[in-house]
């Protein structure tokens, strides 16, 4: 039953993703489409941890690790072929098997939880150190220039197999779009598989995971990939939106805010983070147009706010919220029934529940 | 019927040293098919180190664990338990975050495909009359139905062969009886070995006793046989026997 509900919701909200796909042009200007690309990249990030976070609870605090990994893999890959079509595959591939070599290592050595975040956030601050040492004409794969603390231009979309029809903003638009809500429902999808449950086991008790004879290892390792995979699917979009890759994908700044939205959006759920990222992503853009109030400082303060005072994240509490407003409704519902059925005593029932 | 029971799970000197404490030394133990045996011993007596060396949760020192002819000394515990092992562990070990249903349909669909897991999972319920909280998120259970939702993850997998570690542990009377009951129902199809603590549940379903005392096995037998023997009395049983 909950989960024939919860599979409406995915539905739901996916068609209201549709709605604004094919509404966002006609109402938003063309700078706003151009920008909501990179945004929509971000909002893949930022779904892929809230898939290994959320649900496989594994906190992996360099998720932007493949992000960026995917970004300069399809960089690489689109400059060598000369078209995007086989880039953005490779691009998607690499970021998992790149997860996947140092997954292996993390979870079949048993590294632990706390130690997880620490190791998966130097490997980010270990390629962002490494990439921005790649200035200068020597540092190049086939005929792409890393571009060192420039980075490099990423090559636009183009049609499939069609080299020379490049995309216009808006149908980069509208492909980021599709690919978000293709996406989410993929994830949705896959929670609720046998192999999602396992994974939601495994973050409740992987002790006893395992002793239900589930080798929890091999299941995290497929969840961090299949999440690096998505992470570095968001790469792409987002460079492609920038129409650049800096080594600014692997920042320390980058790897934060990706765990902030997260947060503020609900962990254990998966349009939280991307709702949380559209919206951090309008404020900071906002704040950072005016010169009163230092964004990172509002960001901190509203990450101190969500870890006190909403720790389950925006959407969980909205529906607890009416699931308590729904409750309450049918208990009122019921009472109001029942003095019905004793008109006499009613006048007094009705009291003491007033006084309640 | 006894006496043509083939041996199931052996130790031979199996040891677990940490640092320079001995917690288990040199054990050889056997276990028959469809024994019921319990392991009892006082605290610190090295049963629940002995008992995490047989489900793989730690790689003992020395020894061998030896499982219907396969040896799983230093296996990972979902290789013992793959094995169609039913673990217990003495804390009860359950998903918080999921209802009781899920937590056991987890368990079942390891073995059966969704339809038969469901149908198995429904018939747990029913069976461990659990069927009031079945929606209920194990986290907000009291710690006697938490116990039983772990119990109904280790019976709807089928196991041959079921290791419990301190079942009745803060069930109330009526329970533990219950959970009795439900323990003889499972060795009519498992062999079972059960840690134990409380003696009247021990003397309510046990036909051989193991008592351990400082990290080895101090003797064997029936209840009756260990608490008439006056060095068992000395070391564990007391007063109360």
């Amino acid at each position: 039953m909950r989960e024939l509900r919860e599979m409406k919701a995915t539905w739901i909200i996916a068609a209201l993703g549709v709605l604004f796909t094919f509404a966002a042009p006609s109402i938003l200007e063309l700078f706003t489409i151009i920008t909501l690309a990179q945004v929509i990249g971000l909002a893949i990030l930022a779904l892929s941890l809230a898939l290994v976070w959320g649900f496989g609870g594994i906190l992996c605090f360099g998720q932007t690790a493949f992000f960026g990994v995917g970004a300069y893999a399809y960089v690489i890959a689109a400059v060598n072929f000369g078209g995007s079509t086989w880039a953005v595959l490779i691009a998607v591939l690499v970021a998992a098997a790149f997860a996947a070599i140092l997954g292996y290592f993390v979870f079949y050595g048993r590294v632990s939880d706390v130690y997880l975040a620490v190791i998966t956030l130097t490997v980010t601050l270990i390629l962002f150190s490494l990439i921005r040492r790649t200035s200068g004409p020597e540092y190049k794969v086939g005929n792409a220039l890393l571009g060192g603390f420039n980075g490099a231009s990423a090559p636009p979309l183009n049609y499939p197999w069609d080299v020379s029809a490049f995309m216009f903003p808006e149908q980069v638009f509208y492909v980021a779009m599709i690919a978000l809500i293709l996406v989410y429902i993929f994830c949705s999808w896959l929670v609720r598989t046998h192999f999602g449950r396992v994974c939601v086991a495994i973050r409740e008790n992987e002790d006893r995971a395992e002793l239900l004879a589930y080798d929890t290892r091999l299941y995290k390792l497929g969840i961090f990939t299949i999440g690096a995979a998505i992470a570095g699917l968001g790469g792409i979009f987002f460079c492609i939106g920038v129409s650049r890759v800096t080594p600014d994908v692997f920042s320390l700044s980058q790897s934060a805010l990706t765990i902030i939205w997260v947060i503020v959006g609900g962990r254990g759920t998966l349009i939280g983070p991307i709702l949380a990222t559209f919206a951090l992503y309008y404020l900071t853009s906002t704040l950072g147009s005016q010169s009163v109030l230092n964004t990172n400082l509002v960001l901190g303060t509203i990450l101190i706010i969500f870890v006190l005072g909403v720790p389950k994240g925006v959407v969980p509490a909205v529906s607890d919220w009416i699931q308590s407003r729904r409750g309450r409704k049918a208990l009122r519902a019921r009472e109001r029934r029942l003095q019905r059925r004793r008109p006499s005593g009613g006048q007094n029932v009705g009291s003491t529940e007033g006084a309640e | 019927m006894k006496h043509k029971a083939h041996t199931v799970l052996e130790t031979r000197g199996l040891s677990m040293h940490f640092g320079g404490v001995h917690a288990v030394d040199r054990v050889d133990f056997s276990l028959r098919e469809n024994e019921l045996r319990c392991l009892i011993g006082p605290n610190g007596a090295g049963k629940s180190t002995f008992f995490k060396c047989l489900t793989g949760q730690l790689n003992p020192t020395a020894g061998d664990v030896v499982i219907r002819d396969i040896h799983v000394t230093g296996r990972e515990p979902h290789e013992v338990a793959g094995l169609g092992v039913g673990i217990k562990t003495q804390v009860p070990n359950v998903f918080d975050g999921l209802t009781a249903e899920e937590n056991i349909w987890t368990a079942a669909r390891r073995w059966h495909k969704a339809p038969r897991a469901q149908t198995l999972t429904s018939q747990i319920i029913e069976r461990l009359r659990l069927g009031d909280i079945r929606s209920t998120l194990v986290g907000n259970m009291a710690h006697g139905q938490r116990q039983w939702v772990e119990l109904g993850m280790v019976i709807v997998a089928e196991p041959w062969l079921v290791l419990l570690d301190e079942p009745t542990a803060g069930m109330t009377h009526e329970e533990t009886a219950r959970t009795s009951e439900l323990i003889k129902e499972i060795n009519q199809s498992a062999t079972i070995i059960v840690v134990e603590h409380d003696m009247q549940f021990v003397r309510s379903i046990s036909q051989h006793v193991t008592l351990f005392h400082e990290g080895a096995i101090m003797m064997e037998g029936t209840m009756d046989e260990i608490s008439s023997d006056p060095r068992a009395r000395e070391i564990y049983l007391g007063s109360q026997a």
